[in-house]
């Protein structure tokens, strides 16, 4: 009997504090963001994490959205998709966050979709996988530039350069290949053609038989597709066997490791990179100027280290996240409404447009292409 | 034409890189009868060692050599005393997964020590390669390539013209036996680790500059190499170095007349269809068992 009275006590008070809790809760908008801040993949979700957190804090230090103070709840999936899942589960059914961004990379970002898509949460992923926004599914969004950009502005590039005909060499992982994929799918529409494709191992010591083989069919440019540090073997080997013609790099190299790995023999290579890696030379004119000289300042000075792109994708997400939940009143399907309509929003990572076709917004102008002069970053026009 | 040279010559450069490797771990097989499945890792300590003396440091080339090769020698003497000594049963499979642990655990070491990001070394010659036919050989290739020779040379005198050396090899026939006639078989052993762990720093270091270090570097060197020294035969210092050699110039042949993307798969048939032919490898003795 005296069991039967306690639980009866506890559903009453229950009862009672749920609504206040409720009411409570309707006060605060809380959002959810998953980053990769411990494991391999740190160096994406650490500064994303700090840049969510800065950005929640500058927003509540200016009254909020609409009178509503934000949380962020954030998890940390240590690159791992399981604990990706296991995190999303908590936001959605513990926490009951109104949306979601991250997680940082395209593995944990493809296992989470699943779950946000049920639950009907809005997601703005940090990865740049073209698999998240392709199909495009109503309730995922991302502000990370896929591949297929990064190869229209190499292409662009070339094009305006007149070079016709290139050889490309490929790391052999999923980043490789998803470069290949859209180095031979993109060339036609550009008029160049690729006469030879080759690929090399992430951990190859030399690949100077590929360059040679590339080098004999005689093309116009080569274009190197890899993440470090097998790009700056292949610029140290092409050095070596002499190689005059133009090497491209892709947008993964895109940081000062690489200058440093390849030494002389990054000089006068052209990659495409996100305008933050270059934010000084860019054009006064240029919107995004204004947008990253301010987010670079709040972020160092309140933390110690240099900006990254990868930040800048969350300071887009949480912004982006932001302007959507405007007259929402915290209704998810609002917000994704919101979201989906958000129009000329000149950020960190670029220009997004969203449309119910194109969850990623970004044009070919999210990157610009940079040639490497002796050791530094110089804008190409 | 001029490109078959130049298929030849990368193929030596990564001939070579493997083939030092090799010498390494045939050196241990052929005087403890134990393959060291960290023997990558010592080849990662020894660049990683390099890296921070050389380059950060800034020591001469010289004293920078000898402190990474004794980093190398002292860790190997360390792994031998705490890790292969202590094993209650010393089976060589059980033997074989401490060495793999070993080399879990030393990643890891170095992964906290240096950091996940990849280092560059300057070459030790001039940057300018060698043109010989139109093709491009590498001044660090030959660097590399001389270091595999002295280190098999030198080992191969060590084992059969001194009397240390023959102990070691004593011990690998016949621990029991060996320790009968009055050979300390554990400080054979201890020394064999050693030797073997020093040869790994020695590749380390000179290959280095040709590829770039990092953490992880070691273990798909310790593989090939292994399959360098499987071609050749294991316990055979000649034949793992020409092992390796053939296994570079194989590969870059399969890349560069084939396909680059099926570069380890050729590569490998052909260690298939050598064990299939010559299960004891190219160079071993006839009988399976080399003594």
């Amino acid at each position: 009997m005296k069991q039967k009275h306690l639980v009866l006590a506890m559903l009453v008070t229950s009862l009672l504090i749920l609504p206040v809790s409720g009411a409570m809760a309707a006060n605060v908008y809380k959002i959810g963001g998953i980053f990769s801040v411990t494991g391999r993949a740190s160096f994406l979700g650490d500064p994303e994490k700090k840049t969510m957190e800065m950005m929640v804090e500058q927003i509540n230090a200016a009254g909020g959205i609409d009178g509503h103070m934000l949380e962020a709840v954030i998890y940390d999936s240590e690159g791992d998709p399981a604990k990706a899942v296991s995190a999303v589960n908590k936001l959605i059914h513990k926490d009951k966050v109104i949306a979601i961004i991250g997680p940082s990379t395209t593995p944990t970002t493809l296992a989470v979709v699943n779950f946000t898509k049920r639950a009907n949460v809005p997601l703005i992923s940090c990865a740049a996988g073209i698999k998240i926004t392709t199909p495009v599914d109503p309730w995922v969004f991302k502000t990370a530039q896929s591949d297929l950009l990064a190869v229209a502005a190499v292409y662009q590039q070339m094009k305006a350069a007149g070079i016709k005909k290139i050889g490309i060499l490929t790391v052999s992982n999923a980043y490789g290949e998803s470069g290949k994929k859209q180095l031979l799918g993109q060339a036609e529409k550009f008029g160049i053609q690729v006469i030879l494709n080759e690929s090399f191992g992430a951990k190859d010591t030399d690949t100077t038989t590929q360059l040679a083989k590339i080098k004999a069919a005689g093309p116009d440019a080569i274009v190197c597709w890899g993440t470090n540090p097998g790009p700056a073997v292949v610029a140290k080997n092409a050095k070596q066997l002499k190689i005059d013609i133009p090497l491209y790099q892709s947008h993964g190299v895109g940081s000062p490791k690489f200058i440093e790995l390849a030494g002389d023999a990054a000089n006068g290579n052209i990659l495409p990179t996100g305008k933050i890696l270059v934010t000084s030379l860019l054009d006064d004119s240029d919107p995004q100027k204004k947008v990253l000289q301010d987010y670079q300042n709040a972020y160092e000075n309140k933390f110690s280290g240099n900006v990254s792109g990868f930040g800048g994708y969350a300071y887009d997400a949480v912004n982006l996240l932001a302007g959507a939940l405007k007259g929402s009143n915290g209704d998810k399907q609002k917000i994704r409404d919101n979201l989906e309509a958000t129009k000329g929003y000149v950020g960190a990572t670029g220009e997004f447009n969203f449309t119910p076709q194109d969850h990623n917004g970004l044009s070919p102008d999210a990157f610009v292409m940079v040639e490497i002069k002796d050791g530094i970053w110089t804008l190409l026009k | 034409m001029q490109e078959i040279v130049q298929y030849l010559f990368s193929g030596i450069t990564t001939g070579a890189v493997y083939a030092v490797i090799a010498v390494g771990l045939s050196m241990l097989y052929s005087s403890t009868e134990l393959i060291n499945f960290a023997h990558g890792e010592f080849v990662m300590i020894g660049a990683l060692a390099m890296v921070t003396l050389w380059v950060r440091i800034g020591l001469p080339l010289p004293v920078a050599m000898t402190g990474a090769v004794a980093a190398g020698c002292l860790l190997g003497l360390v792994f031998e005393r705490f890790a292969i000594r202590t094993a209650r049963n010393p089976e060589p499979i059980t033997l074989i997964i401490i060495t793999v642990g070993a080399s879990i655990f030393l990643k890891g070491v170095a992964m906290i020590i240096w950091g996940k990001d990849p280092f560059s070394m300057p070459s030790f010659s001039s940057h300018e390669s060698i043109e010989i036919f139109g093709a491009a050989l590498l001044p660090q290739s030959i660097w590399i390539v001389t270091a595999a020779l002295v280190l098999a040379g030198g080992i191969h005198l060590f084992l059969k013209q001194t009397l240390t050396g023959k102990a070691m090899v004593a011990c690998a026939v016949n621990k029991k036996a060996a320790w009968l006639s009055g050979i300390p078989s554990e400080k054979m052993g201890i020394l064999a680790f050693g030797i073997s762990a020093g040869c790994g720093a020695v590749a380390g270091i000179f290959i280095a500059p040709i590829t770039m270090s990092s953490y992880d570097m070691g273990t798909l060197l310790g593989i090939k190499g292994f399959c360098a020294a499987m071609i050749g035969g294991l316990g055979s210092l000649w034949g793992a170095f020409a092992g390796g050699l053939l296994l570079g110039i194989l590969e870059s042949l399969g890349a560069g007349l084939i396909s680059s993307g099926l570069k380890d798969a050729i590569a490998f048939v052909l260690l298939l269809l050598i064990l299939y032919i010559r299960p004891g490898g190219l160079f071993a003795a006839k009988e399976a068992k080399r003594f």
